[in-house]
């Protein structure tokens, strides 16, 4: 009872990366409250997917397992976790901010009449004080502890806000891929599993939308994951522009990232996109060719450990956060960059 | 076969130009300066829904925002674009509401128009990003929803066949009507406006606008029905005290803070072989790269 919960999205009886990281959040913001963390999977021929979640420090996982529920579809999945969360009354649920996580969020808050808040980036455990008007019209100061701080970007990643669901609950919030850190807790965690009764759950008439045809690819890169990157913007002028920072990416191992002015014009495919609308990275080093630096593209690299702007112009907004700014085009540093590495190293 | 389509659109501010002039000396964003425009994914849904408009002749487009009397702009601009009425929910014991709160006063505008085939949406709002509000509204009516739709292949009063976008794919699912289809921005731009619509529209008032008015003004518009916004308030919506606005909201704003671009300590290079070749043997050096 009043327990963390994270939502495990799953494609086939693969867990997703977003829903492991929220495990691993899970278990933090569950060891500050004093209370279990539990975790919901629903789909289809999920024999053995608890060796994928119980380590993450999940002392109870839900099994919805019914042919039927993969692939995801909204209305059976809502009903299976309103209706489970109806019983088990979460303190806490987490989602991935993801195609699935805001279809299905949404539903579940509505359905329960709690708060859901999009696109975290940071969730913490906190008091706070609020004023609340009294049946009389007057005020008085209430105080509200141990609740979810929800913190997140908003304005186009202008300004960021703390959210607070004070009076209902769950306190539901989604939280974009790579935001959290995904660590395993113990191979050896022991977790219950429960396998309930689908059709206890989810009423058939659920069962409407039709999945006639579906395509998914595995990321063809990791941007998430590399440590260093070398993103091209606007600046870098053609789709040729790119293919020497492929080059230089090659040579210096790094992932090629990009500003969605590059995406947009065609030059690299989506998947690369950094930024609010893309891939949120951390990289040690981060080579910005290119590009302005508008607030969508900074909300997902600014963590980066060295950030270098190349930029022709050396008012670009993004210089404001770079530690080098190298102030020529990308045409002519490029090419240098290279050859000075090829010199240099080894 | 005459579809009755319905269009939710929002009035935002333009976060998309964050540009340095919306910037304060401080280096915070100046929101007042940011122009209010129509939010980028609901013109993608207006176009859905004005190709089912054309495809099934005698289709009727209402479109329905919440928000402040000056949102009726977005209705007006969706009338010279094709759409053929416009209702602006505005009220203000509405203010102040999450997405919840805003689900619930739309879907009780939608139920007071009635009889409807399909509810298009923008995919997100460029102010707040949630994605919620599609999802809940078609939560609320009891219906099920298709979001991050590409483009409806297939429309009818029984069912619709869709293609969406999902992480790392495609999808085409087939649903039943009525529904909820939120529309992704990678689906098909908005056509731009009609220039006889423009001529016939361009004078098109909210009944508030027109209350406001002189009697001649009343009596002008008192003639062509056709140019009346419809404005709904709350009473008008019979919506339940507890569910709109800032009561109806279970999300606080505890506190917010502007993002403030501190300038770091940086080194200015110029592109001379000179300053790569040194920058490069720094960098190896101190084993950031390589
Ligand atoms: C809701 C929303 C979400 C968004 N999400 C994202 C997101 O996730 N990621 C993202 O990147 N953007 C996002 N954007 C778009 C963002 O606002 C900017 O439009 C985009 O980042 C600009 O890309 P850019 O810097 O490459 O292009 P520009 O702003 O056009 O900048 C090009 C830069 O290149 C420099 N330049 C030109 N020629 C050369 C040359 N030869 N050599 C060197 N420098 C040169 C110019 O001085 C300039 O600084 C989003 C926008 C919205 C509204
Ligand atoms: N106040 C509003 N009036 C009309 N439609 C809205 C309003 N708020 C949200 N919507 C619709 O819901 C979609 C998602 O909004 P959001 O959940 O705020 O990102 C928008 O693209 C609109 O289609």
């Amino acid at each position: 009872m009043n327990n963390v919960f994270v939502y495990c999205e799953l494609e086939g009886n693969q867990v997703a990366d977003v829903s492991l990281e929220l495990l691993t959040k899970g278990r933090t913001l569950a060891n500050k409250l004093g209370v279990q963390l539990e975790a919901v999977a629903v789909g289809s021929g999920l024999e053995g997917i608890e060796k994928q979640i119980i380590p993450y420090g999940v002392d109870r996982l839900h099994i919805f397992d019914a042919p039927g529920l993969f692939p995801y579809t909204s209305l059976p999945h809502t009903s299976a976790v309103v209706n489970l969360f109806k019983e088990e009354k979460p303190e806490i649920c987490l989602l991935g901010a993801t195609v699935i996580g805001r279809d299905l969020g949404p539903r579940v808050s509505s359905a329960l009449f709690s708060g859901l808040t999009a696109d975290c980036t940071q969730l913490e455990i906190g008091d706070y004080e609020q004023n609340v008007k009294q049946a009389d019209g007057t005020m008085v100061k209430k105080q509200f502890v141990n609740q979810l701080m929800q913190i997140r970007p908003a304005f186009g990643g202008s300004i960021i806000a703390t959210i607070v669901n004070p009076d209902h609950r769950p306190q539901m919030a989604t939280v974009r891929d790579g935001v959290m850190k995904k660590e395993i807790l113990d191979e050896n965690y022991q977790g219950e599993v429960i396998r309930h009764d689908v059709a206890k759950y989810v009423p058939l008439t659920d069962y409407v939308v039709k999945v006639l045809d579906r395509h998914v690819e595995a990321a063809k890169n990791n941007l998430k994951g590399a440590s260093i990157i070398v993103a091209g913007g606007y600046g870098v002028g053609s789709a040729e522009g790119f293919d020497k920072l492929f080059e230089l990416a090659k040579e210096i191992h790094a992932e090629v990232g990009a500003s969605r002015a590059a995406v947009d014009a065609g030059w690299v495919s989506h998947d690369r996109q950094v930024g609010q609308t893309g891939v949120t990275c951390r990289p040690k080093v981060y080579i910005a060719c290119g590009i302005s630096g508008a607030i969508q593209h900074i909300s997902g690299m600014k963590d980066a450990g060295i950030i270098i702007s190349i930029n022709s112009d050396p008012n670009a907004p993004i210089n404001q956060i770079a530690d080098y700014i190298i102030t020529g085009t990308v045409e002519e540093v490029i090419p240098k960059m290279i050859k000075y590495y090829k010199k240099n190293s080894k | 076969m005459s579809l009755k389509i319905i269009v939710l659109a929002k009035q935002v501010p333009d976060t998309r130009n964050v540009g340095p002039d919306a910037m304060t000396p401080e280096g915070t964003v100046n929101r007042a300066v940011l122009p209010a425009v129509f939010n980028p994914e609901d013109l993608n849904a207006l176009e859905q829904a004005l190709r089912l408009k054309d495809a099934n002749p005698g289709s009727t487009i209402t479109m329905i925002t919440m928000g402040l009397p000056k949102a009726a702009e977005v209705l007006k601009e969706g009338i010279f674009r094709g759409a053929d009425k416009g209702v602006l929910l505005t009220d203000r014991v509405l203010g102040g509401a999450d997405t919840l709160a805003t689900s619930y006063t739309l879907a009780q505008g939608i139920r007071k128009l009635g009889d409807f085939d399909i509810i298009l949406c923008g995919r997100q709002a460029i102010d707040g990003d949630t994605a919620q509000v599609g999802p809940q509204v078609a939560e609320k009516l009891g219906l099920t929803q298709i979001t991050y739709t590409e483009e409806i292949l297939e429309c009818t009063k029984e069912k619709i066949v869709a293609r969406r976008h999902i992480d790392g794919g495609v999808e085409t699912v087939e649903g039943p009507m009525p529904i909820v289809v939120t529309v992704n921005g990678s689906a098909a731009p908005c056509r731009s406006r009609n220039a006889k619509r423009v001529m016939k529209y361009k004078k098109a008032a909210t009944t508030l606008e027109i209350a406001a008015a002189s009697e001649e003004v009343q009596a002008f518009y008192a003639q062509r029905p056709y140019l009346q916004l419809t404005v709904w308030n709350a009473a008008d919506l019979e919506a339940d005290p507890a569910q709109i606005g800032k009561t109806g909201s279970p999300t606080n704003v505890k506190s917010v803070k502007n993002i403030v671009f501190k300038a770091k300590e940086n080194k200015s290079l110029t592109g001379s072989d000179a300053d790569i070749e040194e920058l490069i043997v720094e960098l190896i050096q101190n084993n950031t790269i390589g």
